[in-house]
């Protein structure tokens, strides 16, 4: 197979915890492939190491053994300032509690990557009125967090995780803090980027909602892969589940 | 969508390098740090001020009792050797104080001043510990704040720029604010129970001698208390900085 159809792959994804004397394996040998411009969600109970593939996959935490690639680039062979140029440009993150800046407006939170990309202030200042568009967020550019509601918080920070342009959209739970419809929103949103912009989605949930969108689940549990489902098989799943509440 | 087209076999010299900032970049994030939590700044900074404002108080006043033994000591030379022609009331006490129990006097001037030694030791520990306080807390309650930026892109040593150039700055202009208040207090006192006789060339010696103390001190001891925290922040992985709860 072509190796440029992945964007991330994951081999013997290993991932320990050490408390005092006790040893948790969040991560047990994770072998994923995800292919590029694909909607993938990766599904599980809580506790099942969602958030700790999340953190791997971005770089944001080392795995104790086994390799992430992106762009079939080891990350354990970069250095910092490497990996500092993915986390910025190759890779948005989206989080469960938005992680804005809370002393800063909408419109200042989407143009901090753009500093750190080296873009001028008002190169930076343009993409951001544009992004915070895209998310339909104009009429808020100058509001903090604080003044905004969690789903407008959540559009904030999909607009930001969108300021370098990312091949990749990594979101761990990013319905999780909301309610049921402006969830739908959120997932709509994501779905709309990557159908339109082509941005590979990764998003770990506990939504059902997010079913519908996807190409690919993946479902985990105690820290391996348990399945992993297309959505054609999906979709005459749900057929069967035709009748049952899904929440 | 601008990406990266990558080739079958993996070469890490793919992935580019981070741009460092310049150093006029950090300035200007910090400066905006700074203003945009401005109520927090005067909180943190009235910590340092305070505790500055302490020690100079306390160090102004071990000055006073310096310059007044120095005084009556020459009086007493003076007036000794005959040559105190006009002899003012101040003086007069002076003297007859002095020359009427010499080793009681000499005794209480050295206790007085050994007090206000340990006084002013005191006050720097209480000076460390409130300033150490407030900016461990500062840094503490941004670890969040850090490991977004990381997911952002930023350097490690791009924040601990940012936190070098928050805690100069805060430092400096709190401990210059916070002497100017102790000072200013304890020489209005000064003047209420002593007079003006303290107020020679010695006096603003002292003053700019403890000045350039003070703010060397107070900036140093801010600087050391928040580079420590960040530094360690900065260095953690984000997922770590991003649990951090307060
Ligand atoms: N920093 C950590 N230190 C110790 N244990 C951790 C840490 N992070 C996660 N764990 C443990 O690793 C396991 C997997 O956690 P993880 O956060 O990945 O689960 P999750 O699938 O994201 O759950 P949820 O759906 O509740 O978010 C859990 O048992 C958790 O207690
Ligand atoms: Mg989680």
């Amino acid at each position: 197979m072509d190796a440029n159809e992945y964007v991330v792959r994951t081999k013997g994804l290993v991932k320990e915890y050490t408390m005092g004397d006790q040893t948790l394996r969040a991560l047990n040998g994770v072998d994923l492939d995800i292919y590029r411009g694909e909607y993938i969600s990766i599904m599980g109970p809580s506790g099942s190491g969602k958030s700790t593939l999340f953190n791997a996959i971005g770089g944001l935490d080392k795995p104790t053994s086994g390799s992430v690639f992106i762009n079939d680039v080891d990350m354990a062979q970069l250095d910092a300032q490497e990996l500092a140029y993915l986390r910025c440009h190759t890779i948005g993150y989206i989080f469960q509690t938005f992680n804005l800046i809370p002393v800063m407006t909408a419109l200042e939170n989407v143009t901090l990557p753009t500093i750190f990309a080296g873009m001028s202030t008002d190169d930076g200042i343009e993409r951001g009125m544009e992004l915070l568009k895209i998310v339909g967020l104009d009429q808020r550019l100058h509001h903090k967090p604080f003044e905004l509601s969690g789903g407008q918080q959540q559009r904030v920070a999909i607009a930001r995780a969108l300021a370098n342009n990312p091949s990749i959209i990594l979101a761990d739970e990013p319905t999780g803090n909301l309610d049921l419809k402006t969830g739908q929103e959120i997932i709509a949103l994501l779905k709309r980027l990557n159908v339109e912009q082509g941005v590979t989605i990764i998003s770990a949930t506990h939504d059902l909602k997010m079913l519908d969108i996807s190409d690919r689940i993946v479902w985990i549990r105690d820290g391996r892969i348990d399945k992993l489902e297309e959505r054609k098989n999906i979709e005459l799943k749900m057929g069967e589940m035709e009748g049952e509440p899904v929440h | 969508m601008s990406v990266d087209k990558p080739s079958a076999h993996m070469s890490h010299k793919e992935v580019r390098q981070q741009i460092k900032l310049p150093f006029s970049k950090a300035v200007e994030i910090s400066l905006r740090s700074i203003k945009i939590r401005f109520a927090r700044s005067i909180i943190t900074a009235a910590g340092i001020m305070l505790g500055i404002a302490f020690f100079a108080s306390v160090r102004m006043s071990a000055e006073f009792s310096v310059i007044h033994e120095k005084i009556v000591h020459e009086t007493v030379a003076a007036f000794q050797a005959g040559k105190l022609h006009h002899i003012t009331e101040d003086q007069t006490r002076m003297i007859s104080s002095a020359t009427t129990d010499v080793k009681a006097a000499q005794q209480d001037a050295l206790a007085a001043r050994e007090r206000l030694d340990w006084l002013s030791i005191m006050a720097l520990i209480v000076c460390t510990v409130g300033i150490t306080n407030a900016m461990l807390m500062s840094v503490t309650e941004r670890y969040k704040e850090i490991g977004t930026m990381k997911c952002l892109g930023a350097l490690d040593s791009f924040i601990v720029k940012l936190f070098f150039i928050e805690s100069c700055l805060t430092g400096f202009i709190s401990s210059v604010i916070g002497f100017l208040l102790g000072w200013f207090i304890i020489s209005l006192v000064h003047i209420f129970t002593d007079g003006m006789l303290a107020f020679g060339a010695q006096y603003w010696k002292s003053s700019l001698t403890l000045f350039g103390l003070s703010v060397l001190i107070g900036t140093f001891l801010t600087f050391i208390a928040t580079i420590a925290p960040a530094v360690r922040a900065a260095q953690m992985p984000p997922a770590a900085a991003l649990r951090v709860e307060i």
